[in-house]
């Protein structure tokens, strides 16, 4: 029968398992953030950097261009562990600035549209919910952070031969985790913030907002105190001292990196509970 | 036959104030009815059904179902609408259907297929690949009901259905209200502020007032009791009919001057009285059924003290 004289009737065919469906919204929300070209065109755009490495790393080993240059293999570039902590740096911002621009489309619009008692009536939790949003953010920054860090180790493997690879394979797991972290703080302050104002666009500089802010308050905090707990309210502080540490590199930041791990997972921390007390079906006024 | 709904000393409390206050009772009707006035709880206790609030004291079950400790398979039997504004903004009708059944557990190309099914039944099916976030106010209530039936729940709950819709739009709302009702395996609680919107689709309905349970009224069987009781405007020996009546079995009562009450026996017939009253040449000026409509059960109600369970 065509679906428009179909009337009402009960389903009972196969249900998806119930640990799946978060991932229904991720998928929807993938979607929605695609159908932007704006968005496209910032992803391309963080995948230069990248590429623009892969590039210098191929050239550092071509002997025709060496020997075009009149330079010696390894004069161009080194790639170890300053190479893997730049690269994430870089790689960082572009994944900060684009969750700027995206991640206040997780949250907010539900908000002020009233969605949330829609998604809680069905069997689908907040944690879900959460959950769904941030693997939609998780994935689209993995792809330009710790995805081509890995390729690019992968590809100094293949031109350095495996001895190379087996010394510096740590670096991989460093690039993946450093990049794991930062996904995590910067995605978890997104979607807090996204909860709290439900105007997407208010809420997209409240992130670039807070995240400058935040960095320019706590080095004015250090120098007017002439002290360093300026850096605890810096995610960008806290973070590279974290990476110095997973590098095993001299870091600017001084403070100890258990103090900066320990910021880090108070900022997460405090963003969970900013979500707990926004994502509920009705907001309880007490 | 396990009860739709059953309340166990149901209360609420957000921080100091009490809002539901010990609700007992247990409902099982096809399409029960919510009434109160604002602030009564009803709102409230609907949420405390889908597990938005924690109850503070009692239970309640669903199906069967405690709302403390199974509220997964509670949410999944029912559907929801809600009755405020609730909508993805930026996705077409059919698009948010779909999603949220397949957030129910339906897989995506059965999630797709009823959400066309859901977005024509209830009238949405040329507006389907249009953004929900351009519906206007009646299309987006239609929308809200297809989000509420995509994954054919056992129960609906639609929480002020027809708000801000034109009469023909609210028309087309509770026919489609009776319809599921009459033809369809699932039952519906609907909340209302318009009595007559209940009074045309509920069987049962529950009273509630200051958080209280005020009245329960089974709406059929007050139906069938109100055709017992008719009143009568006698032209001639009036006495003489009362009689009739009483010897029949009737209850029988004047009020003023020519006014008679009665209340008829099982199996007797308006033709009964109208026959006896032809028999002794007494013309009947005016017969009326007692009509104790929503609204009469409603206004009593608001003048009961109020008690916690039915």
């Amino acid at each position: 029968m065509a679906v428009y004289k179909r009337s009402y009737r009960a389903y009972s065919g196969r249900m998806t398992p119930a640990w799946s469906r978060f991932l229904v919204l991720t998928r929807y929300v993938l979607r929605s953030l695609f159908r932007s070209r704006w968005l496209i065109a910032a992803f391309v755009g963080c995948l230069f950097p990248p590429l623009i490495y892969a590039i210098v790393m191929y050239l550092s080993h071509s002997s025709a261009v060496l020997s075009l240059l009149h330079v010696r293999p390894g004069q161009i570039m080194t790639v170890n562990a300053t190479f893997f902590l730049a690269y994430l740096g870089t790689q960082s911002g572009f994944a900060f600035f684009l969750t700027a621009f995206i991640g206040p489309n997780t949250i907010a619009p539900d908000l002020a549209n009233g969605a949330l008692p829609l998604y809680f009536c069905r069997p689908f939790s907040r944690l879900e919910y959460v959950g769904g949003k941030l693997c939609a953010l998780i994935y689209l920054l993995s792809l330009i952070t710790w995805v081509p860090g890995l390729i690019l180790f992968g590809i100094e493997a293949n031109l350095s031969g495996a001895e190379w690879m087996w010394n510096n394979l740590w670096l991989a797991g460093a690039t993946f985790l450093g990049s794991c972290i930062w996904i995590l703080v910067i995605s978890l302050i997104a979607m807090a913030l996204s909860a709290w104002v439900k105007w997407r666009i208010a809420a997209g500089a409240l992130v670039l907002g807070v995240m400058f802010f935040m960095s320019g308050f706590g080095a004015a905090v250090n120098a007017v105190l002439r002290s360093k707990i300026g850096f605890y309210i810096s995610p960008g502080a806290l973070m590279t001292r974290v990476c110095a540490q997973l590098f095993g590199l001299e870091s600017p930041i001084e403070i100890s990196a258990l103090s900066a791990w320990v910021g880090l997972l108070v900022m997460c921390g405090v963003c969970v509970l900013l979500l707990n007390k926004k994502v509920r079906a009705y907001e309880v006024i007490r | 036959m396990t009860p739709v709904i059953e309340l166990e000393g149901l209360g609420v409390r957000f921080g100091k104030r009490e809002i539901l206050k010990g609700l007992t009772c247990s409902l099982s009707g096809r399409t029960i009815g919510l009434l109160g006035p604002n602030g009564a709880g009803k709102s409230t206790l609907i949420n405390t059904l889908l597990g938005f609030y924690p109850p503070s004291s009692g239970t309640a079950r669903i199906f069967g179902h405690d709302i403390r400790t199974e509220l997964k398979q509670i949410r999944g039997k029912v559907g929801y609408m809600p009755e405020n504004d609730a909508f993805i903004a930026n996705m077409t009708g059919v698009g948010f259907v779909r999603l949220m059944g397949e957030l129910s557990g339906l897989p995506s190309e059965a999630a797709l297929e009823r959400a066309h099914e859901a977005m024509f039944y209830v009238g949405l099916g040329e507006s389907r690949y249009r953004k929900v976030g351009t519906y206007s106010l009646g299309m987006k209530q239609l929308a809200k009901l297809a989000q509420a039936i995509v994954h054919g729940p056992r129960l609906i709950i639609l929480d002020e259905p027809t708000n801000g819709l034109d009469p023909p739009a609210r028309q087309r709302m509770v026919r489609m209200i009776q319809e599921m009702r009459d033809t369809h395996n699932l039952h519906i609680v609907l909340c209302s502020h318009l009595l007559r919107d209940v009074e045309e689709c509920c069987e049962e309905v529950l009273i509630l007032k200051d958080g209280r349970i005020v009245h329960y009224s089974n709406l059929e069987e007050e139906r069938r009791a109100n055709k017992r009781f008719v009143e009568m405007e006698p032209v001639g020996d009036g006495a003489a009919l009362a009689a009739a009546l009483e010897s029949m079995g009737c209850e029988c009562a004047f009020s003023g001057q020519q006014r008679l009450k009665a209340v008829l026996t099982e199996g007797m017939e308006i033709r009964d009285i109208y026959r006896l009253a032809a028999e002794r040449e007494i013309q009947l000026r005016r017969l009326n059924y007692r009509r104790d409509t929503l609204e009469d059960i409603f206004l009593k109600a608001m003048e009961t003290k109020t008690n916690g369970g039915i």
